[in-house]
């Protein structure tokens, strides 16, 4: 079939069964945005921002397991893309980026909406290729949505200049991927395998340390099933709420800076940590020479790379979590008793009730955490749950009762303010079923604001809840606890009426003072399925806490903040 | 807990593509690997190119380094800890001023020869392991040399 290199963009992407692209216009990329036009396969979403073209790709990955495809124009629409692809190349979220360039006899003379793309994302993508031949087009899509979703998933970049665009080649979409330099290990050794359950029967205390590894690979219910067998208890990571469902006996909680008392102590006490695709990143460890210094280490990640980076593991395996999970599970039947983790069990049972989760509720003002909680009792399982960053983000990660893997859309690696409403957007798209629900921050939200058009255009009613406490919270926060309250550059205190602007979208605002406000609110915004804005006036000062602080050891954790 | 750095040779294969040397390149400088000298050509006959890349670091860096570089996609293999054959060549000029014997007779040992004969100046090769091209670049240093041009290890597994 000889076809336009614009038309075998729509080929390819017809081939791959993709449902929707996340978008943006331009002139280098028009040809492409000609043939959207012309065709009914699949939608076309237009955002009013290149980023949050990405973002929004990135909720319905992450959402559905699928990949994400977005489409920006060259020069400022590309680089307004960067953000989702770093974004996604720290959280393996697999994406297919497409962007136009200038034509290629224009490459290289600064000529207008010129930029490097492949130059600048290559730092921040899993791969990327710029296309200088059409006949080249189909191999390149073919492999990019291969090596998106293989292996560790993340980001690739395809830039394709305008004249590639409008070449005329051969379309042939049938061969097989054939990449001899990319063959990534999915299958763990066996006698690796062997002798980290040989670790487990030998260990007193062990201690399941549960990353976003696992619902990538798609092994929340092996894990599930793991755990119970073997009674060993859990912590997760930022990214792994959701494995076990919050009422697991047998989860503590998330670890980390933010994480529980008890998440923390077992991770300190434990003999062996069982890490299952998490990467022992700095937010999780704390300082890394105190970090489970009483322990032996198996570490199961794909990503070679990932293992013995920040602490040496005992037990490397590497392989597809799933796949290991598959091997490890007939040997644990046989081998590890679950009954002699009894005493382990009470230790963290004290943990727990020596200093649970919790907050006071005191004073007239809603406690952001009441909020988090309240959508989850009303809503619980019925709801994803997208966030921004800052203090909300983990308020929500300590108190939202999460019940299944893909609930849970957050920026974990970057921490990318402006992510939650457009990665909402993209999640809707992928379980219109579920409300979808972003809470974030009075700083986070206004990072992407203008996305109600697009959530209102193609009826995706998101709900925003503005946790709002008039600050640039987690920096205010660090500002009181370690720059002696010089509050510098974070009092919002100048605000829009959040009611007004999304009324002035076509959205549903409401500002919420109380708990029956909220409750009314949050019902009214499900019963009419619009988009909307809740913004919850709470408690200005409330820390983020337990804490532990950057570099801090992961035992030492500040459990309350007082007045000094 | 200090770690002993030490002077690594890595040696990658890479698919022969556009901008490979850059996925490299950066990589070492994104994530904060120092590069002492790095060497690539094509493989004859083939699609693959090998770069020589000498480095410093510890164990422990030096293993990351060959992981990440694993992780490109156009990387065939990484060779490092591998017993391998090294050579390294310079180029010396030397002002005409100096006795041409003298000269001859100093890098005689060190595999080398006179390239160019002008009239002030003169231009010597030699090639041999690093360590010993340093030895002779300090020896050579009494003929007043006005320039010095290394080309960088390149590296073969026994």
């Amino acid at each position: 079939m000889q076809i336009s290199g614009a038309q075998m963009v729509i080929e390819a992407l017809i081939a791959e069964e993709v449902e929707v692209v996340f978008g943006y216009p331009g002139g280098a990329i028009m040809n492409v945005y000609d043939e959207i036009y012309k065709q009914r396969s699949f939608q076309h979403i237009l955002t009013r921002h290149e980023q949050a073209a990405v973002h929004a790709a990135e909720g319905y990955a992450k959402a559905t397991g699928k990949v994400g495809v977005a489409m920006i124009t060259s020069g400022p629409g590309f680089t307004n893309g960067v953000t989702g692809l770093a974004d996604a190349y720290m959280d393996s979220v697999p994406l297919v980026v497409i962007s136009g360039q200038v034509p290629m006899s224009l490459i290289g003379t600064d000529a207008f909406q010129e930029i490097d793309a492949v130059g600048i994302s290559r730092p921040c993508t899993k791969h990327n290729y710029l296309v200088t031949d059409a006949a080249e087009l189909p191999r390149i899509i073919k492999e990019a949505f291969y090596i998106a979703r293989t292996g560790r998933p993340g980001p690739v970049h395809v830039d394709i200049p305008k004249d590639v665009t409008a070449q005329i080649a051969k379309f042939d979409y049938s061969k097989e991927v054939e990449l001899e330099t990319y063959k990534p290990t999915t299958k763990g050794n066996a006698r690796q395998i062997k002798k980290a359950i040989d670790a487990i029967v030998a260990s007193k205390r062990p201690l399941l340390y549960l990353g976003g590894g696992i619902i990538s690979s798609g092994a929340a219910d092996l894990v599930r099933e793991f755990s119970k067998l073997t009674q060993i208890p859990a912590v997760e990571t930022l990214m792994a709420r959701g494995v076990l469902r919050y009422d697991d006996p047998l989860l503590i909680s998330m670890l980390g800076m933010h994480g529980s008392y008890a998440a923390n102590m077992a991770m300190s006490e434990t003999d062996l940590v069982i890490g299952l695709g998490a990467r022992f990143d700095d937010r999780v460890t704390g300082k890394l020479s105190e970090f489970a210094k009483n322990a032996q280490i198996i570490h199961v990640d794909i990503d070679p790379a990932s293992v013995s980076k920040l602490v040496h593991a005992n037990f490397p395996i590497v392989g597809d979590v799933k796949n290991v999970l598959e091997q490890m599970i007939p040997l644990a039947k046989k081998q590890v008793d679950p009954t002699k983790f009894e005493s382990w069990h009470n230790t963290i049972a004290n943990f727990n009730k020596l200093h649970p989760l919790s907050y006071k509720e005191e004073g007239d003002r809603l406690k952001p955490q009441w909020v988090v909680e309240r959508i989850g009792q009303l809503l619980g399982d019925g709801a994803n749950i997208s966030t921004d960053v800052g203090q909300h983000q983990m308020w929500t990660a300590q108190f939202y009762p999460f019940t299944r893997p893909r609930q849970w859309i957050s920026s974990g690696g970057l921490g990318t303010m402006g992510f939650g409403f457009p990665a909402a957007m993209g999640v809707k798209r992928a379980d219109m079923e579920r409300v979808s629900i972003n809470i974030t921050g009075d700083g986070s939200i206004l990072m992407n604001i203008q996305e109600l058009m697009t959530a209102i255009e193609y009826k995706l009613p998101v709900i925003n809840v503005i946790l709002n406490n008039n600050f640039l919270g987690m920096v205010r926060q660090w500002q009181t606890l370690f720059y002696d309250k010089r509050h510098s550059q974070t009092d919002l205190s100048m605000q829009p009426d959040f009611v007004k602007l999304a009324e002035a979208f076509g959205g549903v605002g409401y500002r919420v003072n109380t708990k029956e406000e909220f409750d009314a609110a949050l019902k009214d915004a499900v019963e009419k399925n619009v988009v909307a804005i809740i913004d919850v006036v709470v408690n200005r000062f409330e820390n983020v806490l337990p804490m532990v602080p950057a570099g801090g050891s992961l035992f030492n954790m500040m459990l309350e903040y007082k007045e000094k | 807990m200090i770690e002993q750095t030490e002077r690594r040779v890595i040696s990658v294969i890479v698919m022969n593509e556009a901008s490979v040397l850059s996925r490299i390149v950066g990589l070492f400088s994104g994530r904060g690997y120092n590069i002492e000298s790095l060497t690539v050509a094509p493989i004859p006959e083939s699609k693959y190119s090998r770069i020589t890349i000498v480095t410093a670091g510890s164990v422990r860096v030096v293993e990351q380094i060959t992981k990440q570089l694993h992780k490109l996609i156009p990387v065939l293999k990484v060779y490092e800890h591998a017993d391998l054959v090294e050579t390294e060549m310079a180029l010396v000029k030397i002002p005409m001023s100096e006795s041409l014997g003298d000269v001859g007779a100093l890098i005689h040992p060190y595999n080398g020869r006179i390239l160019d004969v002008g009239s002030d100046t003169m231009i010597v090769m030699i090639s041999d392991e690093p360590m010993r091209v340093n030895h002779f670049l300090e020896a050579i240093k009494r003929f007043h040399p006005k320039e010095i041009v290394r080309s960088g290890s390149v590296a073969l597994e026994r």
